[in-house]
């Protein structure tokens, strides 16, 4: 955990009582709504379909048992009882009313959460890996890191009006979890030769209308030299990033037009100016974040426990649970749990107060009091001995948050789509329940073995759709919807773009469609060992096209 | 689905104003007196082009009430019906049950059944 200091407490406190004072302006009829907009935009308020939406950050996926006590119980106070977490390590709440925001924002600002820079042109939350800090092979905590880049890039004065949005995310394994090639700047950890640690720096990666993956801009950053090294960046991007066009305006749509060298040079020299000024970091400082992440104090444990052994030999439904959703730790006798928040039939990502309680007291008793949120909407306990595993996915089960799909075909990426989202063509989420339903036999699902499915209801790709094995995209036809699949993406450190299929298809078909997709799969894949995305990438999406045209 | 804001004030059927009230973002439409309702039957239904843009220009004109008004279809019987299915979901909410706390609701349909 992350503890705050006075600073961020005071600084959070006085942005909601400003908030307050803007939403009175505008309820009062001081402020007109174009006024207004930019104000809410920036605290993180979005008009949807039929109500407000609140997104509320949480910085690299961290969350307290408090925390997420505040988060249920906003949900309960002035929502419907429930809450979306979403790609980006935020969660949003769908049904809040202006005329409370300002209730809501002091409410969460007790437990130090806000809504800061979750919107607008500005630097977004930075996000990281769910399992920094846990995971065995990392080169140091990512979050640290983070937390360095949330110092510096909230309300940088600079910033604060970019050409566009300005996402970062920063992995530290080789295995990246964060997705890092399709963000604005993607940061991977690394050691160099004399074995000292710095930034791999990639930029320009994206979703969206233009897709691009992240370039490699420079193979190592200095770890003193971070800040001022993304401050040439987003300084460069700053003075010609795209301004007289929405959909040209991301730094992914400069790097395309002017090239990775030209931008290079461009950084390069204004790093030169700037990279031994007041932006390098020194030892105090670094020292002084380092102290406040406050690890737990684990006991020395051993790996597989009898305790452990004995449940998994008993009882086959924890087996089952414990193969696909826990995780190897850091620490000998110690997992990561992750908590599916894809319960067959529900829509995904969402969930509720009682739930997030119940895994706030379970957070309390196994985990340090501690919770992450990952990329692929569902959350993890990152701290749990192995001895307790067996008591906790029993909880688990009965707040129904042990739904051993991690990974597999029903543990979907899905925006909200048109059941919420004011710029949607299509649904997303019902089209994310009815496969679920459709592979509900999880034991099928398991024999199809990993395959990300991932749904967005519109061009902009909030849900991933371009880099999932299977995508799907919400297009709109005469008024109708319509979905256009692609097969072979993938958002790790291989990531690429899906291929399509072919014409898009109707909202009756989707989910036939998927089901003879992944039959297909079955016939044509040459082991069982070989994923769905590795047989995509030996054939091609020739040999699937025959999926799309059902066979009467 | 049209984003409102691509759509041009040609009109091809009955259409009504509708917005979001200010204060808690709740769905509205405008009445033929000139007032907003969260009910699609009190909408005032209009025909012709100038009609709309006249009652649309007046809707914009009513920012203290209503956030973001645009010509939305409808199907007049009796009663007017939303004419699209964006105008349908914001008519009747998302096209499936919200999560819920109420006890069974959210136990995964699989539960007790999963094999080794
Ligand atoms: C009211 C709801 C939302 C609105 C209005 C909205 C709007 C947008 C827009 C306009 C873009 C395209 C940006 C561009 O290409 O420059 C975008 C991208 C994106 N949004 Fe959303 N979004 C919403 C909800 C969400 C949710 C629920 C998630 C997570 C599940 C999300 C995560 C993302 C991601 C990951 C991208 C693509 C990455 C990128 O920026 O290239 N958004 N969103
Ligand atoms: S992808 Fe489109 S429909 Fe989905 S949340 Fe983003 S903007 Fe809305």
């Amino acid at each position: 955990m992350y503890v705050y200091d006075e600073f961020d407490r005071t600084f959070i406190a006085e942005r909601a009582e400003q908030f307050r004072d803007q939403v009175a302006r505008r309820l009062s009829g001081e402020l007109t709504e174009d006024e207004f907009k930019p104000l809410r935009l920036m605290n993180g308020v979005y008009l949807q379909l039929h109500a407000y939406m609140l997104r509320v950050a949480i910085p690299y996926g961290t969350l307290s048992s408090t925390q997420l006590r505040k988060i249920a119980e906003v949900g309960r106070v002035y929502d419907k009882g429930y809450g979306h977490f979403t790609t980006r390590q935020n969660i949003q709440f769908n049904w809040i009313k202006l005329s409370d925001m300002p209730d809501v924002l002091e409410s969460l600002a007790e437990a130090g959460l806000h809504a800061i820079q979750t919107s607008g042109n500005c630097i977004r939350n930075i996000t990281t890996d769910q399992w920094a800090g846990v995971a065995p092979d990392e080169i140091e905590d990512p979050r640290f890191w983070a937390e360095v880049l949330r110092q510096w890039s909230s309300l940088h004065p600079e910033f604060t009006f970019l050409p566009r949005k300005f996402k970062i995310a920063i992995a530290a394994t080789p295995h990246d979890r964060a997705a890092i090639k399709v963000h604005d700047i993607g940061l991977r950890l690394v050691r160099n030769d004399a074995g000292e640690v710095g930034f791999e720096v990639l930029v320009g990666g994206g979703l969206g209308r233009s897709p691009f993956l992240g370039k490699f801009l420079r193979d190592f950053v200095p770890r003193e030299h971070l800040i001022s090294y993304l401050e040439a960046i987003l300084r460069t991007y700053n003075a010609h990033g795209r301004r007289d066009n929405i959909y040209k305006a991301r730094i992914k749509i400069l790097v395309h037009e002017i090239g990775v060298e030209k931008l290079k040079a461009d950084v390069e020299k204004e790093w030169e100016r700037i990279r031994d000024g007041y932006l390098k970091l020194d030892d105090a400082f670094l020292a002084d974040i380092r102290s406040r992440f406050v690890y737990p104090e684990y006991e020395p444990l051993e790996d597989a426990p009898e305790e452990l052994k004995r449940a998994l030999a008993a009882d086959a439904r924890f087996a089952t649970w414990h193969a696909n959703s826990v995780a190897r730790h850091r620490e000998p006798g110690y997992g990561i749990v992750t908590v599916s928040l894809k319960p067959i039939g529900k829509p995904p990502g969402d969930a509720t107060s009682g739930q997030l309680d119940a895994l706030a007291d379970l957070a309390d008793t196994y985990s340090a009091g501690e919770i992450r949120v990952g990329h692929e909407q569902n959350l993890a306990l990152p701290h749990v001995r192995q001895k307790d595993l067996y008591a906790l996915w029993r909880k688990l089960d009965a707040a129904g948050l042990a739904t051993p799909n991690v990974n597999l075909i029903s543990d979907m990426i899905t925006c909200p789509g048109l059941d919420y989202c004011s710029l949607a063509n299509a649904r997303s989420i019902p089209i994310a329940t009815a496969i679920a339903e459709r592979f509900a036999d999880l034991d099928k699902a398991r024999s199809v073995g990993r395959l990300h499915v991932n749904i967005s209801g519109c061009i902009n790709a909030c849900g991933h759709h371009h880099v999932g094995h299977i995508g799907i995209l919400g297009v709109e036809k005469n008024d109708r919807e319509f979905y256009q699949i692609t097969l072979g993406g993938k958002a790790d450190e291989d990531a690429r773009f899906g291929d399509l299929l072919g014409p898009a298809i109707p909202y009756d078909e989707v989910t036939d469609t998927i089901e003879r997709i992944v039959n297909r799969y079955l016939d044509l894949r040459q082991s069982e060992s070989e994923l769905f995305i590795d047989t995509v990438k030996r054939l091609g999406v020739e040999p699937f096209k025959e999926a799309l045209h059902a066979v009467h | 689905m049209a984003h409102p804001h691509q759509q041009k004030l040609r009109i091809n059927g009955p259409v009504v104003i509708t917005a979001n009230r200010l204060a808690d973002g709740v769905v509205i439409h405008r009445t033929g007196e000139g007032r907003w309702s969260e009910s699609l039957d009190d909408a005032q239904v209009v025909r012709a082009a100038d009609e709309a843009l006249a009652a649309l220009k007046a809707a914009q004109a009513d920012g203290l009430i209503a956030v973001g008004p645009y010509v939305a279809p409808v199907e007049a019987a009796a009663s007017a019906r939303p004419g699209n299915l964006r105008e349908k979901i914001r008519s009747d909410g998302p096209t499936f049950p919200l999560p819920s706390d109420a006890p069974a609701a959210y136990l995964p349909k699989e539960a007790g059944k999963v094999a080794a």
